[in-house]
């Protein structure tokens, strides 16, 4: 059974209307990661999801019942925002028990409950602060704690990490993770522009642009299978490096063309096999190029270092174009060095040119 | 060559400029205070130093007979009173009016701010133009209303009046500072299940202090200082304080007291500038407020 299902939905902001009719299933136990950049829905549609907007069209279903003409606070659900949104003149432990003494929960089961979260999130310590009191990290930990009382079915999160800084950004990510999993049935749906958040949380990401889902799958079909451009571009850092041609049949089969170069595609699996003379994009993740002696494309000069610690990006540059290489932290080519790029086709995207789709 | 080396802090120069600010900056007050300064010392003067005209002279023989006077006995018409009885006209008018035009606004603004309510930015125009309709349009009709109705020269009568043109400046005040709050935590407390009322009172409200304190400052000193909703719709039993005072200064047989008009003007002013001293600051900010989100 799916724990929550968006079935054709659209939503209208007075004049203009989004989604037009999208749909999402959402397993239970599921972890989802909605991704994309600002602007692209993902929030509207989490809030959709949770009742806080009024769908114009379409069903929204949660734990096999149709919630969508419900209160938010009836579809068993909990959320977790980006700005925390703790009431400020509540004491922790009175934030975290709010939304019970709304729903006239006797007080020895508040107890218990606020008890049990904080201790979970290992926030005891600080119940009888106010929030002003706590730090950022400490703050987004009681949001967490007061989502957590309400034994909620589904877990909702909207960018809860994008107002912390670097270290306490990734202490948080790892603790959302373990609360997942030592949950064991609950279901989370995340919001974030952070593909690493992305990466490292999800069972599933949905990559969103314009209102439009552009592909849904585990994070190894995002990272090495991308849909289309956009979601190849915006996955990956540093980015993939594209390079404009056209397919030809050579007498061993078809081969990617760009100028000078030239790419066997024997090994590449193509959805549809395309006809020769068809332009296209090529897709190759940084650390997917080597630099070897004897390799597909020689005559490439390094431009420009960036040691990164455990990893080195240097860009490769031909005259026609340049490209982003990851190798080993322990190598630090010179600038001005002759390098021969090594190309496995079985690693490369390919992409048509007009309509951006993986071939 | 410089000799001085630049460190630590930049020293400062009193140049010509600087010294004419604070040249028009110190007339400028004077001239402000003048006519306060005028009032304070003919009130502490008998009538026969004032006859002999140094107006800016403080008293030779200092006496708050005048106050007295003016507190209890200075004639309105037929009646020796005193002003006191219009203050505590005013007390009266001036406490439920000020408590009911703030819950009245504070709602209005919660509801115009964060539930959609539909028509709500239609309705919060119309309240807006309201308040830019000069008030002696509305007179005759409101008269005629309350008349027919059969609370015209009460109490009642002008609470209500009070409440009804407080209403579109309440609003604005508090749905631009509850404008300023971050969703989210409305969101937050819905689904936390909370309803109409309970995030009102439970959320919002709390929040809301800063803004209560400017309300109820904008409110006391505007509903203090009226004088033609009081004269047009209290009746003669609840005049404020400044339609006596006009009484008192207007209705003189004889020489003119200047001492006791003078007096009885400070008593009638005291409410509002003991508001102003004691809360000058908060006050600022809810000019800005008003002005500044609008």
């Amino acid at each position: 059974m799916s724990s929550v299902s968006v079935r054709d939905v659209t939503v209208a902001f007075e004049a203009v209307q989004v989604f037009d009719g999208l749909s999402l299933d959402i397993q239970e136990g599921e972890f989802i990661v909605l991704l994309g950049p600002s602007g692209c829905g993902k929030s509207t549609l989490l809030n959709a999801i949770a009742g806080l907007l009024d769908v114009a069209e379409g069903q929204i279903w949660i734990n096999g019942k149709n919630v969508t003409w419900e209160e938010p606070k009836d579809r068993g659900i909990a959320m977790v925002f980006q700005s925390y949104a703790l009431y400020p003149r509540m004491s922790v432990r009175e934030n975290m028990s709010f939304g019970l003494k709304m729903a006239r929960t006797p007080k020895p089961e508040i107890e218990r409950r606020v008890a049990r979260a904080a201790e979970l999130l290992q926030i005891t310590p600080l119940l009888d602060r106010r929030p002003d009191q706590l730090s950022g990290g400490q703050r987004q930990r009681v949001a967490i704690g007061r989502a957590l009382v309400r034994d909620a079915a589904v877990f909702l999160f909207d960018e809860p990490l994008s107002n912390l800084d670097a270290k306490l950004r990734n202490e948080l990510r790892v603790e959302i993770k373990r609360l997942h999993a030592r949950l064991g049935k609950t279901t989370m749906v995340y919001v974030t522009h952070d593909q690493i958040e992305a990466m490292t949380l999800a069972d599933r990401i949905v990559v969103m642009k314009e209102q439009k889902i552009q592909q849904i799958g585990t994070p190894d079909e995002i990272y090495h299978r991308p849909a289309n451009l956009f979601v190849a571009g915006f996955v990956g850092s540093p980015q993939m490096n594209f390079i404009k041609g056209r397919i030809e049949n050579t007498g061993e089969g078809l081969s990617f063309l760009s100028g000078e170069r030239r790419l066997s595609l024997a090994g590449y699996q193509f959805a549809a096999t395309p006809l020769p003379g068809r332009e296209v994009v090529l897709g190759i993740r940084p650390e997917h190029l080597k630099i070897s002696g004897a390799g597909t494309w020689p005559g490439f000069k390094v431009d420009i270092v960036e040691p990164m610690g455990a990893d080195t990006v240097i860009w490769c540059s031909d005259g026609a174009g340049s490209v982003q290489v990851r190798i080993a932290g322990s190598r630090r080519p010179a600038p001005g060095e002759s390098v021969t790029l090594h190309v496995d086709p079985t690693e490369v995207s390919l992409f048509a040119a007009d309509s951006g789709e993986r071939l | 060559m410089n000799a001085v080396v630049p460190q630590g802090r930049r020293p400062r120069h009193l140049t010509a400029g600087r010294i004419g600010i604070y040249a028009f900056l110190a007339t400028a007050a004077l001239f402000f205070l003048l006519p306060l300064w005028i009032m304070v010392v003919t009130s502490l003067k008998p009538m026969e130093e004032i006859r002999m005209g140094n107006i800016l002279a403080l008293p030779a023989a200092m006496t708050f007979e005048a106050w007295t006077k003016a507190w209890s006995s200075a004639c309105t018409g037929l009646e020796c009173n005193g002003i006191s009885v219009g203050f505590w006209n005013s007390v009266r008018i001036l406490v439920p009016s000020v408590i009911l035009s703030i819950i009245v606004g504070a709602i209005n603004g919660y509801a115009l701010s964060f539930w959609r309510v539909r028509g709500a930015n239609v309705m919060f125009g119309v309240l807006l133009l309201g308040a830019f309709i000069p008030y002696q349009v509305f007179l005759y009709p409101l008269v005629r209303i309350f008349s027919l109705t059969g609370i015209y020269n009460s109490l009642t009568c002008i609470v209500l009046v009070h409440v009804i043109f407080g209403l579109p400046t309440m609003t604005l005040l508090f749905r631009n500072y509850y404008a300023g709050l971050p969703i989210e935590l409305f969101k937050a407390a819905r689904i936390d299940g909370g309803g109409f009322w309970s995030i009102f009172l439970r959320v919002i409200l709390p929040m809301s202090t800063p803004i209560l304190v400017v309300a109820t400052i904008l409110q006391v000193t505007g509903i203090w200082n009226d004088f033609i909703f009081g004269l047009t719709f209290a009746g003669r039993q609840n005049l404020p304080m400044t339609v006596q005072l006009n009484n008192i200064v207007n209705s003189t047989q004889g020489e003119r007291a200047y001492n006791v008009d003078m007096a009885a003007t400070m008593l009638a002013a005291l409410v509002p500038l003991v508001v102003y001293f004691v809360s000058g600051r908060w006050f600022v900010r809810g000019i800005a407020a008003g002005a500044v989100k609008g």
